[in-house]
């Protein structure tokens, strides 16, 4: 404990800690966007073409399943980017991630209540409009729901990026371990879990920001 | 239906200024720093993975920033395979270097062991646009180390003594040990160890599986507070197949002006063997923060930060 | 890069002996298989009885969530120091917090997912609330409950890499020591065996997860049986967070 103290009580250690917390955000954050802007569009396509449909959710299935590490290796030899670029992080978690929303996308597209969508047709609506006031908003709890985890598991694979070399809080794990130091360590988890809660939090009231009709109404994720 | 745009916009927008205030936070994520030369731009520091290479990064940061340099840290990158790869594609400029083993990179055949021909081989083999400044008498080498109960039990005290016994044992090294050394060990001592086993680069997992008996022979590096610590024993390297290690700025010539070389060589000056340890014994036992404990020695070395 | 990836796969030298991919496979295996079942043997009572009695959902949805959200490396950096660094404990106990919240949401939304009308026609026939839960609730939660465990293998598989850093075995070693020299072709192909490791679990849970729908439910099936489904649906259950059905990875 009293190294805890000691170790945060030092500004450079301060200065250090927020530093590598704001790295770690942004590399979780960013690609969380990406992610969701690519999603969208390619989970709308498989919804709609049969044949789409099964290839999109394997392959998203099987991306899930390579190894993190791998991936912000691999990456550099295929997209020539520098070998320490924050942006190979950024761009491997945007693949999870939208790996991750395509299946998401697709069942909250699936859930469209019919006569609805039919009535916004009756209505004169193109579908693009349709697509964008109508289908989108309708999608949105299903969606933030697997935004929600797309967040958390982001959070939780820049850490491993510290592996490689890449900022985040993941560093404070392999400083504390090499130098056998608790401090660094538990400090890193605790503002994993903070940043992950605090986004969480974010994402949950953006949530309600976006569907205003579902303000009051008791649902299976009010209870979570 | 209006009132849903302006939502979904209210929300996108906050979305995007959350993102974009850490996005902006320091530099722009997506653009590769600019690591050109340090009158306007940014000097980045690399260090490999282990504690001491870390501190000797703070030092030369802080001695870079006296010289007037912009200078940001990118610590624990890993090995020299991919320091050297960062100095080549620019996103590093300079990092602390051991003049063997560097030399060995770049030359497998090497057969130099004193410090001024590994120095003198190493400068020939420079790669272009690549260079290294002034050596410093403070030295950091690999060293393989036993027990103290081990050494007793079978007499040994180089690595002489180890040749003939490596069959009956396990030797517990970092991940390119294997790669750099299990020939050369093999034609100098006649070594073939039973097993190489990845610990780590001398960090806790080394130390404990030595300890432990998991491994009977260990790869640590001489400054490490370990070795005194748990009184290990250092096995003379009679043969030099550990070539001299000083330590060396390593680092891209067009990324170095004057005053950033002279301020690396002043550091190169100020430090031997023993200022070494004992500053890294701050670190690994002390448990201080590398920046300060590189903070110190600058200061009492008299070199501007 | 791919024709060294394929040569560094087909090199029968790096599949066999000491340290080789046979070996690294056993021990990844041993890894997963023992980090799920311990975490099951946890999360698999906690979850039914939460669904079954319907108290304390939110505390364990909560708990669940924060264990989610803890950093697998760190947490294994930090049991490493604690109970002794080069032991097996501390990798399976950071594995088995992983493996813990999908086992736990495919237990609860399995019994959740149990036709109300069912549970009370077996309070009817006169079943106490043990007979309930084990001859109605749990066999019709079983996909569910199944789903979770996928999941969770699914996540164990991938992040036991991590085991590597410590100085344990697995496939992370050759992934951990190929990024250390930048042996690429070696890296990638520690990935692709990972991946595929994955795949034929995940296969192979599939198939079970099928064959253990009730014969009763299997019958009454329409189109949303879970047998029609294909290999990779964990049941889509709306109550099991898309994390589960895909897996959150490290």
């Amino acid at each position: 404990m009293e190294d805890l103290v000691k170790y945060l009580g030092n500004p450079r250690n301060q200065d250090a800690v927020l530093e590598l917390l704001v790295v770690h955000a942004r590399l979780a954050l960013v690609p969380l966007l990406l992610g969701l802007l690519a999603a969208l569009p390619i989970g709308w396509a498989a919804q709609r073409y049969r044949r789409l449909r099964a290839m999109v959710l394997g392959a998203s299935n099987v991306m899930y399943t390579v190894p993190s590490l791998a991936l912000f290796v691999i990456l550099p030899g295929l997209l020539g980017t520098k070998i320490l670029d924050e942006l190979n992080v950024v761009v491997a978690l945007a693949i999870y991630t939208a790996a991750l929303l395509v299946r998401p996308v697709v069942d909250a597209l699936d859930a469209l209540p019919g006569h609805v969508l039919a009535a916004s047709t009756a209505m004169g609506y193109r579908p693009l409009r349709r697509a964008l006031t109508v289908e989108l908003p309708l999608a949105v709890p299903v969606l933030a729901a697997g935004v929600r985890v797309a967040s958390v598991s982001n959070i939780s694979l820049v850490s491993v990026g510290a592996l490689i070399g890449v900022g985040g809080l993941g560093q404070l794990f392999t400083e504390g371990f090499q130098n056998s130091y608790n401090p660094p360590i538990v400090v890193g988890i605790a503002l994993t879990l903070a940043l992950a809660l605090v986004v969480d939090l974010l994402l949950v009231g953006t949530l309600r920001l976006l569907t205003p009709w579902q303000a009051g109404r008791p649902t299976a994720r009010s209870a979570a | 239906m209006s009132r849903t745009w302006t939502r979904l916009f209210a929300a996108l927008a906050t979305g995007a200024l959350a993102v974009g205030m850490t996005a902006c936070g320091s530099d722009d994520p997506l653009q590769p720093a600019d690591t050109t030369a340090p009158d306007g731009g940014t000097i980045v520091v690399g260090s490999a993975d282990f504690t001491e290479n870390v501190l000797l990064a703070e030092i030369y940061a802080g001695a870079l920033r006296g010289a007037g340099a912009n200078v940001t840290t990118k610590l624990r990158v890993g090995t020299r395979e991919t320091l050297v790869k960062g100095l080549e594609d620019k996103s590093l400029s300079v990092v602390p270097e051991y003049t063997g083993n560097l030399l060995a990179y770049f030359d497998k055949t090497a057969e130099q062991s004193k410090p001024d021909e590994v120095y003198d081989a190493l400068k020939d083999k420079m790669p272009d646009g690549l260079t290294v400044l002034e050596a410093s008498e403070a030295e950091d080498s690999d060293v393989l180390v036993v027990t103290k109960e081990t050494a007793t039990q079978n007499n040994l005290s180089t690595v002489d003594d180890l040749g003939p016994k490596c069959g009956e044992y396990v030797l517990g090294a970092a991940g390119e040990w294997k790669q750099r050394w299990e020939a050369k060990i093999n034609e100098l001592y006649g070594c073939t160890f039973k097993e190489i086993r990845t610990t780590d680069a001398g960090g806790p997992v080394t130390v404990e599986a030595l300890k432990s008996g998991q491994v009977q022979v260990a790869n640590l590096f001489t400054t490490l507070s370990a070795i005194q610590a748990n009184d290990f024993v250092r096995l003379e390297d009679t043969k030099r197949m550990y070539p001299a290690q000083q330590v060396v700025p390593f680092g891209r010539t067009d990324a170095l002006n004057d005053a950033a070389t002279d301020a690396l060589n002043m550091v190169s000056a100020a430090l031997d063997t023993d200022k070494l340890t004992e500053l890294v014994s701050r670190v690994e036992v002390d448990k201080e923060n590398a920046a300060d404990v590189a903070a110190d020695f600058l200061r009492d070395a008299g070199i501007p930060t | 890069m791919f024709p060294q990836l394929a040569d560094w796969l087909t090199d029968p030298a790096n599949w066999t002996g000491d340290g080789g991919l046979l070996q690294r496979i056993a021990e990844h295996l041993r890894y997963t298989i023992i980090a799920v079942f311990g975490a099951a043997l946890f999360a698999v009572p906690v979850g039914l009885a939460v669904g079954h009695t319907g108290r304390g959902a939110t505390v364990v949805v909560g708990l669940a969530n924060a264990m989610r959200a803890l950093p697998t490396l760190g947490v294994i950096t930090l049991l490493s120091l604690q109970f002794g660094v080069l032991k097996v404990g501390p990798v399976l106990l950071g594995l088995g917090i992983l493996a813990v919240p999908p086992i736990l949401a495919g237990a609860y939304a399995g019994v959740q997912s149990v036709d109300r009308a069912a549970v009370d026609a077996a309070a009817g026939v006169g079943m106490t609330s043990w007979q309930r839960l084990w001859k109605v609730e749990v066999p019709i939660a079983m996909p569910l409950l199944l789903g979770g465990l996928r999941g969770a293998v699914l996540q164990v598989v991938a992040t036991a890499t991590v085991a590597a850093y410590v100085g344990l075995g697995g496939l992370g070693r050759p992934l951990l020591d190929g990024l250390r020299v930048t042996d690429y072709p070696r890296v990638a192909g520690a990935a692709v065996v990972v991946a595929l490791l994955a795949l034929l679990l995940d296969l192979g849970l599939a198939g079970v997860q099928r064959g253990v729908v009730p014969r009763g439910l299997r019958l009454a099936s329409g189109p949303r049986s879970p047998r029609r489904r294909g290999p990779f649906s964990w049941g889509g259950n709306r109550l099991v967070e898309p994390a589960d059905q895909a897996g959150i990875r490290s």
